[in-house]
Order: C-alpha cells, then sequence, then structure tokens
C-alpha cells in the first residue's frame, strides 16, 4: 500500500517537473518583449511553485518531522532574507546584487556535491565511476562560481579595488588548475578518498579567485554573464548527480542563456569568444596608443543649455560614469524637458555600457525614461549624422571613434556608438582622465566636441534649470507653420 | 580673413548678403566679418544687431576691400573696381546667362565663386540658393495671389450664408510649386498640382495637395534634378487638362522654368479668357518670358474678363528678412565647405564637386564653365582602411573552428555509446535544453538582459530540488549541509524573482 502510494507520487512529481521545466523556458521567453516580459516572470513563479510543492511532497513521505522543520526553517529564512534584499537593492547596485546571487548557487552546488558523496549508498556498481565523476564536476564548477562571484561581488561594489591582479604566469596557472582538476578526478574515479574532494574543492575554489581577480573593471559586465552562465552549469552538474532533469534542464537553460549574454558582449568589445570562457582573457597592458595632443573645447552650463533648446534632434549616450554620479534622475527630467520642447529625444546604448548587461536600460527605467526612446547601438548608429547634439554622460571606450579609425588603437575594431557624426557632441567628464581600457580618446578633441567637466549629476540639473528659465521657443515656429 | 557685407546698389534689392545670426556664424567659423553701414536696412537689420552679433561697421570702400566679400547681385562696374586684387567673391553671378559679367571677373585678378550654379546634389543642398529663392518665390506667390483675390481661400459655413472654399491650380512641382502647395493648402485651399514628373504625387499629397497626372504612356526624370521639354503627345493632353482646369479654378500658379530656355506656354489666351472674372494667375516664370500668354513681366495687369496675371519677378525681394536669411544661411554652409579648419582660412579645393561647379575664375583664370555633374552618381566608395578595422577580429582561425566542432560531436557520440543506463538519457536532456537555451535568449532584447540576468538566477535557485532531497537523509552531516543549501539556493528564488518583478514594474512606455 505505501509503495505504491510512493511510487505513484515519485511519478506525478516527474510530470511535475516537466510541467515546470516548460514553465521556465517559456520564462525566459518571455522576456524577448518588453510586452510579454512580465507574464515571463509570473511563468517562471508557477514553474518554481509547482516544483518546490512536488519536492516537499516527495521529502515529507521520506523524512521525519525534524526533517520537515528544518526543510520549512531554511526555505522560510532563505525567503525573507531574498525578498528583503530584492527590496532594497540599489538599481545603480543591480551588477554586485546578481554577482552575490550567482556565488550562493554556486555554494549550493558545491554542498550538493559534497553530500552526493557523503551519501552514495544504493546505487548500482557500474555506475558508481560515474557518480563519482560527476561528484567532482559539480564541486568543481560550483566552487569557481562561488568564489569568483565573491570576487565579482566585492570589486563591483567597490569593497576590493578593481585593478586587475596580475600574477607572472597566470595564464599557465589557470591551464595548470584545468589538468590538475582532470588528474584529480581521474584519480577520485579509481581510489574515491575524502582528501582528494577536498583538495579538488580548494583548488576550485583558488580557481575561481584568480579568476577573477585578474580581470578589471571594465570587463565586468563579461565576467557576470560568465558567472551567470557558470551557476547554470553547476546546476546542471547536480542535476546529473542527482537524477534530476528538471535540474539537468533548467541549469543548461541558465548555462546557455549566460554564455549567450557572454557572447554579445564579447562582440561588442571585439574580444574572442572562446578566450574568454577560458579565462585567459586579461587584456594586455595598454599599448599607447598616437598620443593625441590636440586642443580641447570648454563650454559651459549656459551654454549647453542654449544648444540643446535650439536643437532639432538630442541623443543621449549614457555610461557606467551616468550610474558613478546617480545622474540617470536629473537625465531622466532632461529628457523630459527637452521632449516636451518639441526635441526629438534618443538614448544611445552601448552593449557593454555599465557593469551589467543591460544595466543602463535598468537604470533609465527606474528614472520613468520610456523604453521605447531607448535604443541599442545597432538600431541608433546611423541616426547620428542627422542629429544636432549628442551628450555623452559618463561614456568614454564606447565612444572612441579610435576604435574605427585607429588600426593602431587597442581597440581598434570594437564596435562604438558613432558620437562624433552628429553636428555637435558635448562630453560630460570629471576629468581628462582616459577611461577604463586605459587609451587615450581623440573624440575629446574634435572641433564638434565641446566639453562640460565636473559632476554629472550637477551638471545636467544646472541645465535643467537653465532651460526653464529659457522661454519656450514655440511661439515664433508655430505663426511660421501655420502661414506655411 | 575678413569677410564683407555690402549694401547692395541694384534698383529695387531689399536684401542683404548676411543677417545678425549668419554673421554670428561666421564668426565661429574664425573669420572677422566687416558690415557697410545700412546693409541690412532693406531687411529690417538694424546696424546695431550686426554690432552685437560681433561684426565691425565700415564704410563702403572698406567692405568692398576686405578679402572676402558676399553679396546678393552680381556687383556693378564701379563696385568690381572696388575689389581688391586676390579677393574672393561670393554672389549670386549667373555666369550662364553673364558672359559679360564672367569676362568682366575673368580681367579681373579675383576669385569669383557663383551659388547660383551650386549642383543638386544631396550634400550640396544647404548651399543652394535657388531652392531658398524658389521656397520663397512660391510662398509669397499665393500670398500676392490672396492679396488680389477678392475671396477667402478657406470654405466656410457663416450665419450669412456657405462660402466655397477657392480652388488653386500650382503648375509645376519643383520647390516653388512645393511651397505655393503648402502655403495655399495652409489657408484652406483645395489645391491641384501638375508636373510631367509622375513620381512628386506623393510630395504633392504630403502637403495636401491633389496631383493631376497627365496621361501619356511617357516619364520624365531627368539627371541633373530640373525638368525637361516634353513630348509633342504630353504636350496636346497637358494643354486639355489646363483648359479643363482653367474654367474651373480661382487661381494658378505657374511655374514652369527650363534652365537656358524660354519659359514654356502652359496657358493660352483662350485659357485665361475662359476663367472667371476676380480669377488670379501668378506667373512665377515671368522673367524666363512666362508660362501665361499674356504675362507682363514685373507687372500686374487685368485681363479685359477681369482676370488678374500679376507677373512680379521680385517675389524673394517682396520678403526680405526671410529671404536674406535663407541666403546668409546658405553662404554660410559653402563657407563652411570652404574653411575645413574653421581656422577663417579660405580653401578653395576644386576636386570637388561642389567647390568646382561654382568657380567661375580663380586669380584671373577662367574655369567657367564646370564640366556637368551628374546628381545620379553613385557616391564614391569609402575609403577602404575604416572597413578593414571594423572586420579586424582577434578570433581562432576558421579550420580550427571546424575540428573543434567534429571532435565535439564525436566525443558526445562516443559518450552516448559508452555510458551506461541513466547517462544516455541524462545528457539528451541536456543538450536540447542547451540548444533552446540559445534559441529563447537569442531574441530577449537587449534592454531586458538585466532582468533576464535575475530571472535566470532565480531558476537556477532550483538546486533547491537537490538540497531538498537531501535534507530527507538521516546523516546529521549531510542534514546540516543541505539546510545551508536551501537557505541559501531560497535567496536566490524569492530575490531573483522579487527584484525582476521590481525592474520590470519600472519599464513604461512613452
Amino acid at each position: 500500500m505505501f509503495d505504491s502510494l510512493s511510487a505513484a507520487t515519485v511519478a506525478i512529481a516527474g510530470g511535475a517537473y516537466i510541467v515546470a521545466a516548460l514553465l521556465f523556458i517559456l520564462s525566459l521567453g518571455g522576456l524577448s518583449k518588453h510586452e510579454t516580459a512580465r507574464t515571463g516572470v509570473v511563468y517562471g513563479i508557477i514553474g518554481m511553485i509547482i516544483a518546490l510543492i512536488a519536492t516537499v511532497v516527495l521529502v515529507i513521505q521520506r523524512t521525519d518531522w525534524l526533517g520537515i522543520v528544518l526543510l520549512l526553517v531554511a526555505v522560510a529564512i532563505g525567503g525573507s532574507i531574498g525578498l528583503w534584499r530584492a527590496a532594497r537593492v540599489q538599481m545603480t547596485g543591480m551588477p554586485q546584487f546578481i554577482a552575490l546571487l550567482h556565488s550562493f548557487v554556486g555554494l549550493a552546488a558545491v554542498l550538493i556535491g559534497w553530500n552526493g558523496y557523503l551519501q552514495d549508498g544504493g546505487i548500482a556498481a557500474n555506475l558508481i565511476g560515474i557518480h563519482h565523476a560527476e561528484v567532482f564536476i559539480g564541486v568543481f564548477i560550483g566552487a569557481v562560481t562561488f568564489t569568483g562571484s565573491i570576487i565579482a561581488f566585492l570589486k563591483l561594489s567597490a569593497r576590493m579595488p578593481s585593478a586587475p591582479l596580475v600574477l607572472p604566469g597566470r595564464n599557465a596557472l589557470n591551464l595548470g588548475a584545468l589538468v590538475a582538476f582532470v588528474g584529480l578526478t581521474v584519480w577520485f574515479v579509481i581510489t574515491p578518498v575524502l582528501w582528494l574532494l577536498i583538495a579538488v574543492t580548494v583548488l576550485a575554489l583558488l580557481l575561481g579567485l584568480h579568476l577573477v581577480a585578474s580581470i578589471g573593471g571594465g570587463d565586468m559586465p563579461v565576467v557576470v554573464s560568465m558567472l551567470n552562465s557558470y551557476s547554470g552549469w553547476a546546476a546542471a552538474a547536480s542535476g546529473f548527480l542527482l537524477d534530476n532533469d528538471l535540474l539537468i534542464v533548467t541549469g543548461a537553460l541558465v548555462g546557455s542563456s549566460g554564455a549567450f549574454l557572454s557572447y554579445i558582449m564579447c562582440q561588442a568589445m571585439n574580444r574572442s569568444f572562446l578566450s574568454v570562457i577560458a579565462g585567459g582573457f586579461g587584456i594586455e597592458a595598454p599599448t599607447k596608443g598616437v598620443e593625441e595632443t590636440g586642443e580641447y573645447h570648454e563650454t559651459t552650463v549656459a551654454d549647453t543649455a542654449q544648444v540643446l533648446a535650439d536643437a532639432r534632434s538630442v541623443i543621449i549616450t549614457p555610461g557606467f560614469g551616468m550610474a558613478v554620479a546617480q545622474a540617470q534622475y536629473p537625465v531622466a527630467e532632461l529628457a523630459r524637458i527637452l521632449r516636451a520642447r518639441g526635441i526629438e529625444v534618443h538614448f544611445g546604448i552601448h552593449p557593454v555600457a555599465g557593469r551589467l548587461p543591460g544595466h543602463m536600460n535598468v537604470l533609465l527605467a527606474e528614472a520613468k525614461v520610456p523604453y521605447d526612446i531607448v535604443l541599442s547601438m545597432d538600431e541608433i548608429n546611423d541616426d547620428f549624422p542627422h542629429t544636432s547634439v549628442v551628450l555623452v554622460i559618463g561614456a568614454n571606450d564606447t565612444v572612441n571613434p579610435a576604435a574605427a579609425e585607429d588600426p593602431g588603437s587597442p581597440i581598434a575594431g570594437m564596435p562604438v556608438l558613432k558620437v562624433w557624426e552628429a553636428d555637435e557632441v558635448i562630453v560630460f567628464k570629471r576629468s581628462m582622465a582616459s577611461g577604463y581600457a586605459g587609451v587615450q580618446n581623440p573624440l575629446f578633441y574634435r572641433d564638434n566636441t565641446r566639453m562640460l567637466f565636473g559632476d554629472a549629476k550637477d551638471r545636467v540639473e544646472e541645465i535643467v534649470h537653465e532651460l526653464a528659465r529659457l522661454s519656450p521657443a514655440g511661439s515664433s515656429g508655430a505663426a511660421h507653420t501655420s502661414n506655411g | 580673413m575678413p569677410i564683407g557685407i555690402t549694401v547692395e546698389s541694384a534698383p529695387g534689392e531689399t536684401r542683404v548678403a548676411a543677417t545678425p545670426s549668419t554673421v554670428a556664424q561666421l564668426i565661429q567659423l574664425g573669420y572677422e566679418v566687416v558690415v557697410e553701414r545700412g546693409a541690412g536696412a532693406g531687411s529690417s537689420f538694424p546696424d546695431a544687431d550686426y554690432e552685437a552679433a560681433g561684426a565691425r561697421l565700415v564704410t563702403k570702400k572698406a567692405a568692398w576691400a576686405s578679402n572676402i566679400v558676399l553679396t546678393v547681385n552680381a556687383p556693378s562696374d564701379a563696385e568690381l573696381k572696388l575689389l581688391s586684387k586676390g579677393a574672393v567673391l561670393i554672389s549670386w553671378l549667373s555666369p550662364g546667362l553673364n558672359p559679360d559679367m564672367v569676362d568682366k571677373l575673368v580681367a579681373l585678378p579675383i576669385t569669383a565663386l557663383a551659388v547660383d550654379a551650386v549642383p543638386r546634389i544631396s550634400r550640396a543642398q544647404s548651399m543652394d540658393v535657388l531652392s531658398s529663392t524658389a521656397n520663397i518665390s512660391g510662398y509669397r506667390a499665393i500670398i500676392e495671389a490672396a492679396n488680389a483675390f477678392g475671396r477667402f481661400f478657406t470654405g466656410q459655413v457663416t450665419a450669412a450664408g456657405k462660402v466655397p472654399p477657392a480652388k488653386v491650380l500650382v503648375a509645376g512641382v519643383g520647390v516653388a510649386g512645393l511651397a505655393a502647395i503648402g502655403a495655399a493648402s495652409s489657408l484652406g485651399a483645395i489645391v491641384r498640382a501638375t508636373d510631367p514628373r509622375p513620381e512628386v504625387a506623393e510630395q504633392v499629397s504630403s502637403i495636401g495637395g491633389t496631383y493631376l497626372p497627365v496621361e501619356v504612356g511617357e516619364k520624365m526624370e531627368s539627371s541633373d534634378g530640373y525638368a525637361k521639354v516634353t513630348s509633342e503627345a504630353y504636350d496636346k493632353r497637358a494643354a486639355e487638362l489646363y483648359s479643363e482646369q482653367a474654367r474651373d479654378v480661382d487661381i494658378i500658379v505657374t511655374t514652369a522654368n527650363i534652365p537656358g530656355r524660354a519659359a514654356p506656354k502652359l496657358i493660352t489666351a483662350a485659357d485665361v479668357a475662359s476663367m472667371r472674372s476676380g480669377s488670379v494667375i501668378v506667373d512665377l516664370a515671368a522673367a524666363n518670358g512666362g508660362n501665361v500668354v499674356g504675362t507682363v513681366p514685373g507687372e500686374k495687369i487685368v485681363t479685359p474678363n477681369g482676370v488678374t496675371i500679376i507677373g512680379y519677378t521680385d517675389l524673394a525681394r517682396r520678403l526680405p528678412a526671410q529671404a536674406s536669411q535663407l541666403y546668409g544661411q546658405n553662404l554660410v554652409n559653402l563657407l563652411k565647405l570652404l574653411t575645413p579648419g574653421k581656422d577663417g582660412a579660405l580653401v578653395l579645393d576644386l576636386d570637388d564637386v561642389v567647390q568646382r561647379a561654382i568657380t567661375v575664375t580663380r586669380n584671373g583664370e577662367k574655369l567657367w564653365p564646370p564640366p556637368p555633374v551628374q546628381v545620379s552618381a553613385a557616391p564614391a566608395a569609402a575609403p577602404a582602411p575604416t572597413q578593414a578595422v571594423t572586420t579586424t577580429r582577434r578570433g581562432i582561425p576558421r579550420g580550427v573552428r571546424i575540428a573543434l566542432t567534429i571532435v565535439g560531436i564525436l566525443a558526445l557520440f562516443a559518450i552516448i555509446a559508452v555510458a551506461p543506463a541513466p547517462l544516455p538519457q541524462h545528457i539528451t536532456v541536456f543538450v536540447l535544453a542547451i540548444v533552446i537555451g540559445f534559441y529563447v535568449i537569442g531574441k530577449v532584447h537587449h534592454a531586458l538582459h538585466t532582468p533576464l540576468m535575475s530571472v535566470t538566477n532565480a531558476i537556477s535557485g532550483i538546486v533547491v530540488v537537490g538540497a531538498l532531497l537531501q535534507i530527507a537523509v538521516g546523516d546529521p552531516l549531510t542534514r546540516v549541509l543541505s539546510v545551508i543549501a536551501v537557505l541559501l539556493t531560497s535567496i536566490n528564488i524569492f530575490g531573483g524573482f522579487a527584484v525582476t518583478r521590481r525592474m520590470l514594474r519600472m519599464f513604461s512606455k512613452g
């Protein structure tokens, strides 16, 4: 009687897992468009609830009351911490929040792997070798994800200097760690002893540390999406270990999602995808490009406001500097005022602007900028020649003409926003320092470029005030149009 | 280099070659600007405004003695004598119609640029003074017609009865024709337009007119952007169309000019006689002989049957401030092209088609007429190096990539063939899920990448399932480890979904 009931619940749970996996696919599919994105998240949540209920029912049948209590307490504590942090996190702090979440998946995969080793009773003899290999792979990926994400979190939240750590022969170190991992795996399959598992855990933790520590702040969008991918593979490895297709499907979805995002980022920075995945991609020491010794032209808030008031069309290209200065609200206000004056305003977002794929879009959305005026690089790059004014706010390398025009530049070939083709470019900048890539930006010395120095937030707010003082330019123009 | 702006001496001229706002732009290009006192008087630009814009007020002599002189009309003989040696004269010279003028300019050692010779190519549109002037003439033609027409343009229903709207026919849809259509339709009239080129139909309807096609099997499109002479069959059908329309409409504006020829006669004496008394015809081709039989250039006449025919040839001068502003802006755009360094140094590059086309003489060397410019010519190929840069990428060679793919497929095949029972099934699921993942993620909008990451974060918290199942195991160490794992992944699940929802709520459409 009990056995048949148990068998039935296992079958039902299997069905529930398939439904959950489908819902997860639908969830990711829903995110393809703004209109369907919220429905997509609801699919994801329903899928998660179904999977959890099915699992909890299975657990209840097999365990004692202590297990159930522990389960409920752990979910309750974890859930409330998650909801609390999710409600509190600043949108500018999203990159480090997401990095931290990645580390949790990594650590969980390590723990599950360890448990898999500790509890391997009842596995058929011909499968025991495979089981041990799965334990090792799961622990390895999980541990790399864990420490890698922790380092990424520390760097992104500026608790640790973001400059790349350069150890001698770091590529050899990474490669050596991989080779050692393969060797240890073979050894462990033959003689499964505990110290080998400890050794591989420590090895993977160190590899994760080194991998991310040797990457500079400007490459963080790639790192974060790469860790996203790793966390997926870690989940998939746990699925293999536990014979659970739901984990495998979900892990593979997340893994390929992260890999795809990294691929997009790499294309946007003109780097090879495989060399990034292999972790051997640190930036070479910035080779000095042609020293730009031209003169730059400085402008004032009043002039900028006047230029904007007279403009036909304006494109704003924000970068990480806008997030640092927390300038998204005044920038959104500026866009609103310009639009109210009948000026066409668009935002142009470079794929690697910010520290997270799509980071700028989230910041602008937070400041209530309508998403249909926020365009990606490919959508907007042909519009610059017909644009009166471009405002470059906290972006540097992503608008560097050297990438398109100077084959000797370290960033040559990287697709950039062609802001210099507009009639006039105004660059908001703290000082004349170079960007993360350490490359001089000839844009600043162009004849149609004006530099507006100072804190981006203060400057934009001043421009907003200045524009409010200028009388609306509509009256004479309206008279003309009605006449012909 | 100073730029001189002079008082126009041509009789009846009201325009000036620079306005205070274009003076400011010339100064931005690095030039010094001197303005003859009273230069802007005819266009209502007082001297003080020029001074405020940064110009220096000077005498007639000093203005003409500048290195660069901008004028609206070709200078008189007396004025030519005032030009200094090596000066650059930029003016409306009409060198094609004025061979004498060309000879006189060549005799002086100066450089003369004829702004009216700017070729009709997209790049030069901003300097095209003919378009600017035609635009003004077209607008003014409607204003003159409205002035002479004894009725409303717009239809109204008033307490005193119904007023029908005026019907306007515009012959020739060039720049002037389009301006006339726009002005007439915004006054409320019913506007019809004819033109030998059927492709203008869209432009006509876009500004509120109706295009009347002349139905013959012949197409017109010329390589230099101007209309050509039409065929006999076409002319016959067009004449019938004009006769039909003349009986129906109240206002006719004709704009048919063919460069270097007398204007075609579109409206015959019989057509004029068939029009209702009080109708108005404005003939914009009056200076070229007129499109209408009976037009007197420069005059407004009334025919015996009460039709007013306006043959003014100075329509642009009747809108002096606007005409000066547009002309001045055209000159500024030309000087931008001629001042590549923006340093006040004029550089004439005869390899540039636009600059070549307008150069009549260069330091006494006769360069007129220029070689013809083809409007439809393909633009010069973009310089190769820039394109090469964008395509160079540090990637792995193609051969290696193919080899890796084959190795991958073989490895997958080997594993599935060799591995014991549950593993092949898992690998199949795994590989299929990866493929689905790539397709699904590939469609995700760029702007939603951050929410995508937080959702994938949440769903990768599904490893909680594994940890939950391990809680069921009695062993204390396993239990502790799995409780920690459950706690961590719960943070992921709840935090990930919650933050995604929070983000998506912020995205709003304008």
